[in-house]
């Protein structure tokens, strides 16, 4: 919404002659905005912070999280993001990359995973996990996904996250697929991805982590999920809850072959 | 009308014997497997109960057929909207239309019953959201028909004549419960649902249909 008003204020600053013409150079200056926003992006001080956290030695056992195997093998970050979410044979359970990360925060460094999800976005360890994420997104930027659909369980969880992609609910009635089920929609001035096929490179699933302009906030896909839900007035999804990963499953084999563009930046 | 998704690989048996899920033959109940992954993963947070996810034969069927990547059969639709139909209040004393200012705002507003909202926020319409509505307003979504218009197109020129009684209330009736007329349509139902009260679906009548309202200049 805030957005809108900053586009509304953008729009107001070109009035022309007719309601058509206005349309088409607020649309411009939009994209002159988007533009400009690629000059630099702040994701890239996340990106460093990650990498330094990965590599310094924190919690109750002092080790860093250099023997975290994100599914490439302990240690591998290059490539392992647009493979994930995956099954994982340790846990027995598919996870995506931030409930992955609370695996290896817990089983190496010894950090309570449990009060780690409990934590909300912006605070103490959250801000540790984004900048992780952020750092080993980056490690795979421009890679293409390809996430696994071989183990059962990652069949399932594709099944389950398209149920929850077409859930309506809560007092408005919304699923994910109100908003992203069509091609060429809008909400506002706010172009759409459709999510239930393939959105192409950099779009959707393959632009997050994403640094947001407008509320000057670093944001992974489980805070990009979270925020969905609650402007679909859904009630909170626990933080890397299975209907989450399902949820990144189901979108990120939507999204198989498609070049990954994170950490991106976003109005 | 409820589609069973079974997965018959036996190697899934597995995995989903994990997460409880195995039944005797074999297979997976995805739709109960999903039922209870969403009850382990939600939470009441603020004004927003886990509860509202427990919804309604409309919304079931809905997604049940979005899954399926099939429209509702014809049959079914219609009972769903018959249904819709009936939970529709009509106004006291007949007053349909209200004032298209107030319409406006709360077509503008998008606020409201979110969990970073409080009980006392004022929900809005979100119209403008998923609408073209007054031509003024440049910043309007495309989800939903453009609306520019609405009641000239549709030759309303005194609300208050009996020609125009059934648009009138045709208009009332897809504010309050737009199921009524469209099982599965992507909008909400503010009235039924109680998003707006019934003073504030007047508002937007009149936004929609009153000849002064900037929609229908």
């Amino acid at each position: 919404m805030r957005m809108t008003k900053a586009l509304s204020l953008i729009a107001l600053g070109c009035l022309a002659s007719t309601a058509a013409l206005a349309q088409k150079t607020a649309v411009q200056s939009i994209e002159e905005y988007r533009a400009m926003l690629q000059d630099g992006n702040p994701a890239d001080l996340f990106e460093a912070k990650g990498e330094d956290l990965w590599k310094q030695k924190r919690g109750p056992k002092n080790a860093s999280l250099e023997k975290c195997d994100l599914g490439k093998g302990p240690g591998v970050v290059k490539g392992a993001f647009v493979e994930l979410p995956r099954f994982f044979a340790d846990t027995r359970k598919v996870q995506d990359l931030e409930s992955r990360l609370l695996t290896c925060m817990e089983t190496l460094q010894g950090l309570d995973a449990g009060q780690i999800a409990k934590t909300p976005f912006g605070k103490g360890e959250q801000n540790n996990m984004t900048a992780l994420a952020t750092w080993i997104s980056a490690e795979s930027k421009g890679m293409k996904f390809n996430l696994s659909q071989a183990h059962a369980q990652e069949k399932v969880f594709y099944e389950v996250g398209k149920r929850l992609f077409f859930q309506r609910g809560g007092p408005h009635d919304f699923s994910c697929a109100s908003c992203h089920g069509q091609d060429n929609t809008r909400i506002r001035l706010q172009d759409l991805p459709n999510l239930t096929r393939n959105p192409g490179d950099g779009v959707g699933f393959a632009a997050w982590p994403a640094y947001r302009v407008s509320n000057g906030q670093m944001w992974a896909m489980q805070q990009r999920l979270n925020d969905c839900y609650r402007q679909q007035r859904f009630p909170y999804p626990g933080f890397a809850s299975d209907a989450t990963v399902a949820l990144g499953v189901y979108l990120g084999v939507n999204s198989h072959g498609s070049a990954s563009v994170a950490p991106a930046i976003k109005r | 009308m409820k589609t069973k998704h079974k997965i018959t690989l036996s190697l899934l048996v597995a995995a989903a014997a994990l997460a409880g899920c195995a039944t005797d033959s074999g297979t997976v109940d995805i739709d109960k497997l999903t039922a209870n992954i969403v009850k382990a993963s939600f939470r009441d947070e603020g004004i927003v109960k886990a509860s509202v996810l427990d919804t309604d034969e409309t919304n079931r069927a809905c997604s049940t057929a979005d899954v399926a990547g099939k429209p509702l059969e014809e049959k079914v639709s219609k009972a769903i909207e018959a249904a819709n139909l009936k939970t529709i209040h009509w106004p006291a004393g007949g007053k349909f239309l209200g004032d298209w200012k107030e319409g406006e705002k709360l077509a503008q507003s998008g606020r409201g019953l979110t969990w970073t909202d409080t009980a006392t926020t004022p929900n809005g319409g979100n119209c403008y959201n998923c609408h073209q509505i007054d031509k003024k307003e440049i910043s309007f979504g495309t989800i939903g028909p453009s609306l520019y218009n609405f009641g000239k197109l549709r030759g309303v020129t005194d609300p208050a004549s009996p020609g125009a009684r059934a648009m009138v209330e045709y208009t009332w009736g897809k504010i309050w419960n737009a199921k009524a007329y469209n099982a599965c349509s992507n909008m909400p139902r503010a009235g039924h649902l109680g998003i707006l009260t019934e003073a504030q679906v007047a508002h937007i009548v009149a936004l929609l249909l009153d000849p002064k309202s900037p929609v229908n200049q």
